[in-house]
């Protein structure tokens, strides 16, 4: 995609303006119970080698047999990213050498990937929103691990990680600036979650980028790029890009030119350093895997998956828009994380008239449950307050038995204390007090109407009984006594 | 009591039957006769304690009326193959002691279903990379033929050297082997033997070193067709665990041996018609045509118009997935490891070491085809000729041809150590009649069907349809019937 440069995203050099031009390959563990070739295990955290087959570990004989499962969440990644399905797609081997890759080769797809074009659709903070081309996803087995700490003089390997499948998720070059990058692979993360077939866990390293940089002048070709590998966090992406690109422009504008270099993010300098030239690049020799046969499968098996499909955050987002007039900006915050978008149905599906409180369900979600979630650092999923205790609140708020001040009062109770808000209002008497303007009316009217016995009230302050009295009897006995005793004694100066 | 070391498989089979003999005596006869012919170098590793426990156990089942379609009979194994707990090397250095904690599909087939008794490993040439079983790490091995009045120390051909010597000279009743250029079929040709390669993804390889994976197939070396036939139906069969071994019922193999081959069309290709082919082959190939037709086939001549580009483009192919699938043996996780400062020098020195001198060759030469710029026009354009030589073959059969007929080998047994040290290419030119059935996935059988001047066994190929080896047995009885059997004088 060309858009139009926007001005706001270019950068100014000592000689002019500058234009990113970024692209990402994402690595994207599949969500499967085995590995890719194997029925290893893919459980985190297990013992060094204790999830790895004879396949594993490439012993004498050893043959690949492709999982079913880790197609069938590539084809359906593919589906969410609104790409083209290829029934026919070949693995290939590509070949190096290093420890942690027992087999001398990683099968993946070079030059026929299982998932072809698509396009991401990518909001941003100020609810804008623009489209990142997909050029491609293929599936991948993923290497070991070497440990160097284990041994003075030696490494040590653990094979567990050793052919789990990746996903390699492959953007165009449609990215102009750091901004831009980390939605876009916030975005696809969030896509990936949705579908269930990648978790998303950049700690554990489930999802990492490899980001391509090059910069330009605004309306000139392509710059010479450089990669910067295995980027595993959305803030370094930033920090790496706009790092990068400064770099590249210094560079170019001391009239020197760029080498196109795979790099390294260091993320306690902040600054990406050179790994391996292109002349010291890698030949991987990559050719057709000759104990793989091409995976082929039928319209049919993609469309029962399509059928399949869970709602996806944009449609989730314009569904959101449509029936419950939710604004693009909310409707996009909640559906940003699954389990966001999750605890928002719940409440949704509490609430006694979700088209009618809809809107105030989203409010309350996003203002004071994130907001406090956030100022305590909790996750969705340890929130002290659950969905049907939200909907109980936003439903005694609609049904107009507590104002919105009174509910914040009950969603503190609520949260440091539990319990159901509808009991709690009937036991702390929080109900009467919602109509606080009407009852100081009612007291106002019984106090102005008897000067005299205010006069006496406050010669004998035990008066004040009948005052509460004829303040019940107004309100037909609705009004809380001790409430209105309190409002009285304020009153009354008492 | 007969000599138990020259009963054809089915005879052993017959006699452990009728209870003439038990297994075990199969089994003693057979390990006694081994050890009297260790300077043939057939055996890399001789199991004589299995092989007796496992004769024992066969006897326990016939003794209860039980037992599979091999039960007792003594086999011996290529190296290649993965037997577990028991050292499997693919005769090179780099797998040291290597015992696999798993048993290949085909010899688990044989052993633990059918109830063969293993013998042995037989030696190969080092990743079955060679045709004279001269790479093996372990040595040559030595046919069991010699020319006449001549003691020079004949090769049994290769890679499967070991398993057609042993198979020849009696020290089993029939060996597992492997086929990727012709190395069932030529050592089965340089011995006497019957030599089968199945159609590509017939056998499993799971558990077999893999050497070409679009290319090894396993198959059986025997004494006569019937044995081969027998073997090929415990060895074939779908594996799971092989995506490319096809689902396909197994046949009766035996079924067809003696089945009439009246009204077959045998293709004989003129481009198999080599210049400078010696006369005796020749006439051979021609004999071997006669008797067909006395059968009551038909023979047509045929065209295969890509044949000459069948070798060189072999050895593009092959050599490319030898270079990647021989990766693996890097010192890190199994086999034999060289040190080194740093991992890149492990790596360096384990390789130079482990790799014999043609491994090394071809892992260079595969690394090379496969190189960028030079992928298109070595390893793609071969690809091209395989898909050519594969339709040539369809087109024959597609004009109604059900088998076709050509000469196994050049040329009889050499010398060993004769074409060591010289140009490769004179090496790989003996596998110009077979390779081409490795390329097009086609079954071929080689069978013995007469002498040289020298007194030397020499074979004729028959190259069947894919999944039609149940023809090629038919076709190849007839052959085995007019020229008679082939059996070496014991020198040793």
């Amino acid at each position: 995609m060309n858009a139009p440069v926007k001005p706001s995203n270019l950068i100014k050099g000592a000689t002019g303006d500058w234009e990113m031009v970024i692209g990402i390959e994402v690595h994207a563990q599949v969500t499967s119970n085995a590995k890719l070739f194997s029925g290893a295990s893919t459980a985190f955290g297990g013992n060094p080698n204790s999830h790895v087959s004879f396949v594993d570990a490439a012993m004498p004989g050893m043959l690949p047999v492709i999982n079913g499962e880790c197609v069938r969440q590539a084809v359906r990644t593919g589906l969410g990213l609104n790409a083209r399905i290829n029934l026919r797609s070949v693995f290939d081997r590509k070949n190096y050498f290093y420890p942690d890759l027992p087999q001398g080769y990683q099968i993946s797809q070079y030059q026929s990937p299982i998932v072809g074009e698509g396009e991401v659709v990518v909001d941003l903070a100020d609810g804008t929103s623009f489209t990142v081309g997909i050029e491609r996803l293929h599936l991948e087995q993923d290497a070991g691990k070497s440990l160097h700490d284990q041994h003075a003089d030696m490494s040590a390997i653990d094979l567990n990680r050793s052919g789990v499948a990746l996903m390699e998720i492959v953007s165009k070059p449609d990215l102009r600036s750091s901004e831009q990058a980390k939605a876009y692979v916030t975005k696809l993360r969030t896509i990936l979650r949705y579908l269930g077939t990648c978790d998303g866990d950049m700690e554990k390293g489930n999802l990492r980028a490899d980001v391509n940089v090059s910069v330009r002048r605004p309306g000139e070709p392509f710059g010479t790029r450089c990669e910067i590998k295995n980027v595993n966090s959305i803030r370094f992406i930033g920090q790496a890009i706009e790092h990068e690109a400064r770099r590249q422009i210094g560079i170019l504008e001391d009239g020197d030119s760029i080498d196109q270099e795979t790099r390294l993010f260091d993320p306690d300098k902040g600054e990406t350093r050179a790994m391996r030239s292109k002349e010291e690049a890698h030949d991987y020799r990559y050719f057709p895997d000759p104990d793989l046969l091409p995976l082929e499968f039928s319209q049919s098996f993609v469309e029962a998956l399509r059928a399949d499909l869970p709602e996806l955050p944009d449609q989730k987002k314009a569904r959101f828009i449509a029936d419950l007039g939710l604004t693009p900006y909310d409707a996009a915050v909640l559906v940003s994380e699954h389990e966001c978008a999750n605890f928002y149905e719940s409440v949704l599906g509490g609430l006694a008239d979700a088209r009618r409180d809809g809107k105030v369900a989203a409010n309350w979600v996003i203002n004071e449950l994130f907001g406090r979630l956030n100022k305590e650092g909790l996750s969705i999923a340890a929130s002290p307050v659950s969905a049907s205790q939200l909907a109980a609140i936003i439903d005694l708020i609609g049904e107009g038995t507590i104002s919105g001040k009174i509910a914040k009062d009950l969603f503190e109770i609520v949260w440091t204390e539990g319990g159901d808000p509808r009991v709690l209002v009937d036991e702390r008497g929080m109900k009467q007090v919602t109509d606080m303007g009407a009852i100081e009316k009612l007291v106002a009217d019984i106090v102005d109407a008897n000067p005299d016995k205010v006069a006496q009230v406050r010669a004998k302050p035990q008066m004040i009984g009948w005052f509460v009295g004829q303040v019940m009897k107004a309100s037909g006995g609705k009004v809380n006594p001790q409430a209105v005793n309190d409002l009285l004694k304020t009153k009354l100066g008492l | 009591m007969t000599n138990l070391t020259s009963l054809t498989l089915a005879e052993a089979r017959d006699g452990l039957a009728r209870k003439s003999f038990t297994s075990l005596e199969l089994a003693d006869a057979h390990l006694a006769a081994m050890e009297r012919a260790r300077v043939l170098n057939a055996y890399v590793l001789e199991t004589p304690e299995r092989a007796r426990e496992m004769a024992r156990q066969a006897d326990e089942r016939i003794a209860k009326g039980e037992g599979g379609p091999l039960n007792g009979l003594p086999l011996g194994v290529k190296d290649l193959f993965a037997t577990e707990g028991t050292r499997t090397t693919a005769c090179s250095r780099i797998l040291d002691d290597f015992k696999p904690p798993y048993e290949s599909t085909v010899t688990s087939q044989l052993f633990t279903r059918d109830g063969a008794v293993m013998l042995g490993k037989l030696n190969n040439d080092e990743f079955a990379m060679g045709s004279s079983n001269e790479t093996s790490c372990f040595g040559p091995v030595v046919n069991p033929w010699r020319r006449q009045g001549s003691d020079v120390k004949l090769v049994p051909g290769g890679s499967s050297g070991g398993s057609a010597s042993a198979v020849a000279a009696g020290l089993c009743l029939g060996a597992t082997a492997t086929d990727t250029g012709g190395s069932i079929r030529q050592p089965a040709a340089f011995t006497g033997t019957v030599g089968l390669k199945p159609t590509y993804g017939r056998c499993s390889r799971w558990g077999i070193v893999a050497f070409a994976s679009s290319l090894d197939q396993a198959g059986p070396i025997t004494r006569t067709v019937r044995d081969a036939a027998i073997l090929m139906r415990s060895m074939a069969g779908h594996d799971p665990r092989d995506t490319t071994s096809v689902d396909r019922a197994v046949p009766d193999y035996e079924a067809a041996v003696g089945k009439s081959v009246k009204g077959m069309k045998i293709g004989l290709p003129r481009e198999y018609r080599l210049e400078g082919m010696p006369a005796e082959i020749e006439k051979l190939w021609s004999q071997g045509a006669e008797w067909l037709k006395a059968a009551g086939a038909e023979l047509v001549e045929v065209s295969l118009p890509h044949t000459k580009y069948a070798l060189p483009a072999y050895y593009i192919v092959a050599p490319a997935e030898a270079s990647s699938n021989l990766a693996r043996y890097d010192g890190v996780r199994y086999g034999a490891r060289a040190g080194g400062s740093n991992i890149v020098e492990m790596y360096e020195n384990t390789r130079a070491k482990g790799f014999g001198a043609e491994v090394r060759r071809r892992i260079m030469i595969g690394t090379y085809v496969l190189s960028a710029g030079y992928y298109d026009a070595y390893y793609l354009r071969a690809q091209k000729v395989r898909t050519l030589i594969k339709k040539d073959f369809e087109d024959c059969y597609d004009a109604g041809v059900d088998a076709i007929l050509t000469p196994a080998t050049p040329s009889a047994a050499f010398g060993i150590g004769q074409k060591v040290g010289g140009n490769p290419i004179e090496m790989y030119l003996n596998d110009i009649f077979t390779v081409t059935a490795n390329m097009a996935g086609l079954p071929g059988i080689a069978v013995p069907a007469g002498k040289d001047s020298q007194g030397l066994p020499l074979g004729l190929q028959l190259i069947g349809r894919p999944f039609d080896e149940e023809t090629l047995i038919s076709l190849g009885e007839v052959i085995e019937l007019a020229a008679g059997r082939f059996t070496p004088e014991v020198w040793w």
